[in-house]
């Protein structure tokens, strides 16, 4: 089971954090942290799985990414294919890249919601639901065109559609 | 300018209809990237959430603000700053009717809460409400959140509708719900277990995604119970021929590969039923042979298929066409350049090697590239590998090497587990005792307070014990090189305390043993041990139990010995310690300085620490003293177990522990004190309390209760032997029968006879024998295969110096083509300073001494073709070279420094591959021209972005936003 997705940047700030096993808001810094000290460390030719037992727990993997400013991290338990992981994050990036029409940092800061959405179609409870990246743009694309057809009342003050609702 | 700039930005956030967020937001990224302390971004964060707080709970503001709101309070959570003020409106919105909002409602929740939260019961009405929408989209966020929020106790509620949903005539909906039943089933297995049936159906699912999201809670379920999914290895068996021949949609192919992920996922599960079933595996390996035949090794996933398939291979019924398959397969992983590859590769090796070990000799070459790859990831599975391979015949080099490997290690979590697993596999497969105690030293030298206490006793124990037979000359070979070493080693700083426990112990027990170094000498620097470890109560009493070991040593052999300035320094400050186990010592050392030669053998018998100790239970020898007694009109003694209200027990030991541990008042009157000691000249410092006040600091403390009790008549003294020993309950006993452990409490001290003992046994040799009898087959192979090897090593040593790299390739050719080479021991790659052990006519090596005496005859050209024999056992093939003979004194050569030319250019190349951080020193122009052209999206909004991320300032490496684009060529 996948147990954390994280977009960390190379500057250590974290651009996008999913934990599937909760983990206290307080600690999240702290695993950035030690992940970024073992991202940063790892130097540009070698493998790219590490083992985590010491900041996730036993038997915990991760599997990085590093592309431009950007870190992307798998971190997962031994039910896992690392190498099946490391394709997700590609999988993962090009469903970015094709959403977001090149992406880049800023989209992935600004838009952190839409990550998760896309997230939330890929992985649902720490397991990959779905793979192919057409899927998943048309899914999101879909969820878009509805969230935007049902936003229409969205500049009336809340306190008036509140009003109306009850 | 300014106004320009501002003017540039919003120009291109209009362009780009904005981020979807407003310029408050942006700034607020803006200012966080531009930072220079934590102190600041702290003070910024703090600002936006009084802003935000404020804001949220004002009744003005637009909802489609609130969602942003909300979402900058994530930004600020994920930052690291406490945002539970906002947790109630998070939950507010999951009521919204308006979709964005609902769905930014349920994100929130779901990264803010947990299922054990407080506020998650507000929200599991709402998922109810929501599972049952129209909208699938709401069902879907509802979904979600199911799976993140709904803890066991709220699994009933939504159960029904979830199952409902398994129906729904979205796929998407179809795929969550399954989902979020396997999720409950993880949660509570029970609450879910008659709806187990409902994931058999969706695998029959018409849609391909809802069947590859059904696959995930079927192979957990089939890894709990496989006999139960028997019958559905034809189906996955089919599914996965289906796959394979792509008759999926092609929009799961990725990379050309149809459905990748769920081929993975495939070969897993037939792994699992396959495991020990032939009839099950007997379906897959049609399919399995199709996988590797149409096998791509030119990408990355199509490398993770054929490696799932090693490990089905693996793990199912075992075909030898099959292992062949996997074997070729695992090769190529080996040979790649790719540490990735290179670490499946080494991952499957291991895999494959405990079906058939040999797999592993043709690849011995590839395992030590790896072992000295300068990445530490690969490192370490290769250690895992070895670790699993390991045989008595290889293991002095695998733990050798392990040895040098955790001494550099820092992670600490990681150096317990190397030093544990050298402890582990030198126990199990250890050569000779000297090689063990040598091993150990190392570990405890190195890692000593991270290895159990026990591993500390048994070295002790062998020390002790020798080889057990008859050969005492050995014996005490070994102790005195024990004894030089550990003198060698003493002084040094740092040295952990379980390891000083050791030295202090060999040193009092054989430090004047062979009469090579004065008792003062020895003493002086136990004395120098206890100072510097002020602090280790432990050492401390180890030390100066040593010290009195010595002394009565000297007192039995009738020689004079004055206590020494620092020696009486050091009693006095223990007499006075807090501790009263260092206070007992003490006195007893003062004690045993008064008492005559005759009283001091008996008490203190040298090398009498293997000696058996029987306990005298029934106290015969005080027969004579109760009847007195008696005579004297005591009351005669009633057994504990015809006492009423005294639960019996067995032996007095757990009877303290009760006494210690009852903390009830007790009715009965106490049992009349036992007969106290017999004592003939009455000596009060003895009477010191001894029981059980010791302080024991570490869970299996070395108890020492010396009792050294009073010059009792020699001939008397002999029935009931007792004294100072290790605790060794709970120690494994490896080189002895199981001997007597436990301790004797003191009140029963009469005539007891201190041996200075670390152990009772005396029957190390029972186990030590077959040890050393493979440690002479070993030396019997040796002897067949030297004379070969030498031949062999002047044919290829001979003038390979120069151009050892090339002629080890040549050399590796004509191994595999000339078959006869394969007795031929490999050639010694791996660099380690193991002495030799193949000479068979050298004398016992001793292997403690670090090199100041070269005791030893053999001679000092370590053969290094034995040291990599070691490691993939006598009769494996394809010779390398090493170094040259010349180098091959007492270290052996290093594998690295022959292909040390080859070694910088590979990994120079390595980065000078294209990689994205290259691509964004180019000029951005540059970089967004190559991707305009490369796939088509327009240069505009490459540029436009590049302008706003420059402006905005968020981007902080670099100037290219164009990030992806080499990825996806």
């Amino acid at each position: 089971m996948i147990q954390a997705v994280m977009v960390i940047s190379t500057q250590a700030k974290p651009r996008l954090l999913k934990f599937y096993n909760f983990q206290a808001p307080e600690k999240h810094q702290d695993l950035v942290r030690s992940v970024f000290q073992l991202l940063s460390a790892s130097p540009d030719s070698v493998s790219n799985f590490v083992k985590v037992d010491t900041i996730f727990g036993p038997g915990t993997k991760m599997v990085y990414k590093h592309l431009a400013t950007l870190y992307f991290v798998f971190v997962f338990d031994s039910s896992e294919n690392e190498l099946a992981m490391l394709d997700l994050i590609q999988v993962f990036v090009e469903i970015l890249d094709r959403c977001f029409k090149n992406v880049c940092e800023l989209d992935i800061v600004f838009n952190f919601n839409k990550l998760h959405t896309i997230l939330d179609e890929m992985i649902l409870g720490g397991q990959v639901i779905e793979t192919s990246s057409e899927q998943v743009v048309k899914s999101v694309e879909e969820i878009e065109r509805l969230e935007k057809q049902s936003s229409t009342t969205s500049f009336i003050p809340k306190s008036i559609t509140e009003r109306f609702t009850r | 300018m300014e106004q320009l700039r501002t003017i540039g930005r919003e120009l291109a956030m209009g362009s780009q209809g904005g981020w979807g967020q407003s310029k408050e937001f942006l700034d607020l990224v803006k200012s966080i990237g531009e930072v220079r302390s934590k102190a600041e971004e702290d003070r910024i964060i703090a600002r936006e959430l009084e802003h935000l707080k404020r804001r949220l709970a004002d009744p003005d503001v637009p909802r489609r603000k609130m969602k942003e709101l909300l979402l900058r309070l994530v930004y600020a959570e994920m930052l690291g700053h406490d945002a539970s003020f906002g947790h109630i409106h998070a939950v507010k919105m999951t009521h919204d009717e308006s979709l964005p909002l609902k769905r930014t409602g349920y994100l929130a929740v779901a990264l803010f809460l947990d299922e054990r939260h407080d506020l998650v019961i507000l929200v599991v009405n709402t998922i109810q409400k929501d599972l049952r929408s129209d909208n699938y989209l709401v069902v879907c966020a509802a979904l979600t959140a199911a799976c993140r929020l709904i803890g066991e106790e709220a699994i009933p509620a939504v159960l029904p509708q979830v199952v409902e949903l398994l129906a729904h005539p979205k796929e998407a909906v179809r795929k969550k719900a399954v989902m979020a039943l396997h999720r409950f089933y993880q949660r509570s297995p029970s609450s879910v277990s008659h709806l187990v049936s409902n994931f058999r159906k969706r695998l029959c699912d018409n849609d391909p995604g809802v069947m590859g999201a059904t696959l995930c809670p079927l192979y957990d379920l089939i890894l709990e119970e496989p006999n139960s999914y028997k019958d559905l290895v034809v189906s996955f068996v089919n599914i996965l021929k289906q796959v394979v021949e792509r008759r999926l949609p092609t929009s799961y192919d990725y990379h050309q590969i149809p459905a990748p992920f769920i081929q993975i996922k495939l070969l897993k599960i037939l792994a699992v039923l396959g495991s020990g079933d032939k009839q099950a595996s007997g379906h897959m390996y049609t399919v399995l042979g199709d996988i590797f035949r149409k096998g791509d090794t030119a990408s990355n996933i199509g490398n993770a298929i054929l490696y799932e398939c090693i490990c089905c291979i693996s793990s199912i019924f075992p075909n030898p066409k099959m292992l062949e398959a996997a074997a070729e397969t695992t090769s190529k992983f080996l040979k790649s350049d790719s540490h990735n590859l290179k670490y499946m590769g080494i991952d499957a090796l291991g895999r494959l090697i405990k079906i058939n070990p040999d797999i592993a000799e043709e690849h011995q070459l590839a395992v030590i590239d790896c072992l000295e790859d300068p990445d530490d990831t690969l490192k370490r599975k290769t250690f895992e590998l070895l670790y699993k391979m390991t045989k008595s015949t290889n293991v002095e080099v695998i733990v050798d090497r392990m040895i040098e490997y955790m001494i550099n290690i820092t992670d600490h979590h990681y150096k317990t587990e190397i030093a544990s697993r050298c402890v582990e596999l030198a126990e199990q497969f250890a050569p000779s005792n000297q090689w063990f105690i040598q091993t150990m030293n190392k570990v405890f030298e190195h890692a000593g307070d991270l290895v159990n206490i026990r591993v500390a006793h048994n070295l002790m124990r062998l020390i002790a014990e020798g080889f057990g037979e008859e050969d005492e000359g050995a014996d005490s070979q070994l102790r005195s090189s024990a004894v030089d070493s550990y003198l060698r080693i003493v002084g040094e700083p740092k040295l952990p305390s379980s390891f000083l426990q050791i030295i202090c112990w060999v040193l009092g027990e054989y430090g004047t043993a062979d009469g090579k170094y004065s008792a003062s000498y020895i003493i002086g620097k136990l004395c120098d041990v206890a100072e510097a470890h002020l602090t280790d109560d432990t050492v401390k009493a180890y030390a100066i139990s040593a010290i009195l070991k010595i002394f009565a040593f000297e007192i039995a052999l009738g020689r004079k010995i004055d206590l020494l300035p620092e020696c009486q320094t050091l009693v006095d400050e223990l007499s006075a310690s807090h501790s009263t186990d260092l206070q007992q010592r003490a006195y007893e050392l003062q004690a045993l300085l008064g008492l005559d030669k005759n009283a001091v053998e008996s008490v203190m018998p040298a090398d009498a620490s293997c000696e058996d100790i029987e306990v005298d239970r029934n106290l015969s020898f005080l027969n004579s003293y109760v009847q007195q007694a008696l005579e004297n009109g005591a009351s005669p003694y009633i057994p504990e177990s015809e006492r009423s209200g005294v639960i019996s027990v067995g032996s007095y030991r757990s009877q303290e522990q009760q006494e210690t541990s009852a903390h009830t008042l007790r009715f009965e009157a106490y049992e009349m004190p036992k007969p106290s000691l017999p004592l003939a000249t009455s000596q009060t410092s003895m009477s010191t309390p001894t029981t059980d006040l010791v302080p024991v600091t570490e869970p299996g403390y070395y108890k020492e209760d010396h009792q050294t009790s009073k010059s009792q008549p020699p001939g008397d003294a002999v029935s009931g032997e007792f004294g100072v020993k290790l605790c060794l309950d709970g120690v494994q006993k490896k080189w002895g029968r199981p001997t007597y452990s436990s301790s004797t409490p003191s009140s029963l001290a009469s005539s007891q006879q201190t041996t200075n003992g670390a152990s009772h046994s005396d029957g190390g040799g029972s186990s030590s024998q077959p040890r050393e009898s493979s440690y002479g087959s070993k030396r019997q192979q040796g002897t067949e295969v030297s004379a070969e090897k030498q031949r062999l090593a002047a044919s290829l040593f001979g003038s390979a110096a120069a151009k050892a790299d090339r002629k080890a390739q040549a050399s590796r050719k004509t191994a595999k083509d000339s078959p006869s080479t394969e007795k031929v021991a490999t050639t010694n790659v791996t660099a380690q300073p193991v002495k030799e052990q193949v000479i068979p006519a050298a004398p016992p090596p001793d292997l403690l001494d670090l090199g100041d005496e070269p005791v030893s005859s053999n001679p000092p050209s370590a053969d290094p073709f034995s040291q990599l024999e070691g490691l993939l056992g006598p009769a494996s093939a394809a010779p390398v070279l090493s170094g040259t003979p010349a180098t091959s004194t007492s270290k052996a050569p290093d594998l690295m420094s022959i292909f040390s030319d080859d070694v910088p250019t590979g990994v120079a190349s390595g980065s000078t591959d294209p990689t994205l951080g290259d691509v964004n020193s180019t000029s951005s122009h540059k970089g967004a021209t190559a991707v305009a052209s490369k796939k088509g999206p327009s240069l505009q909004d490459a540029l436009q972005k590049d302008a706003t991320a420059r402006q905005v300032g968020v981007t902080p490496t670099g100037n290219n936003p164009n990030l992806f684009k080499d990825i996806l060529g």
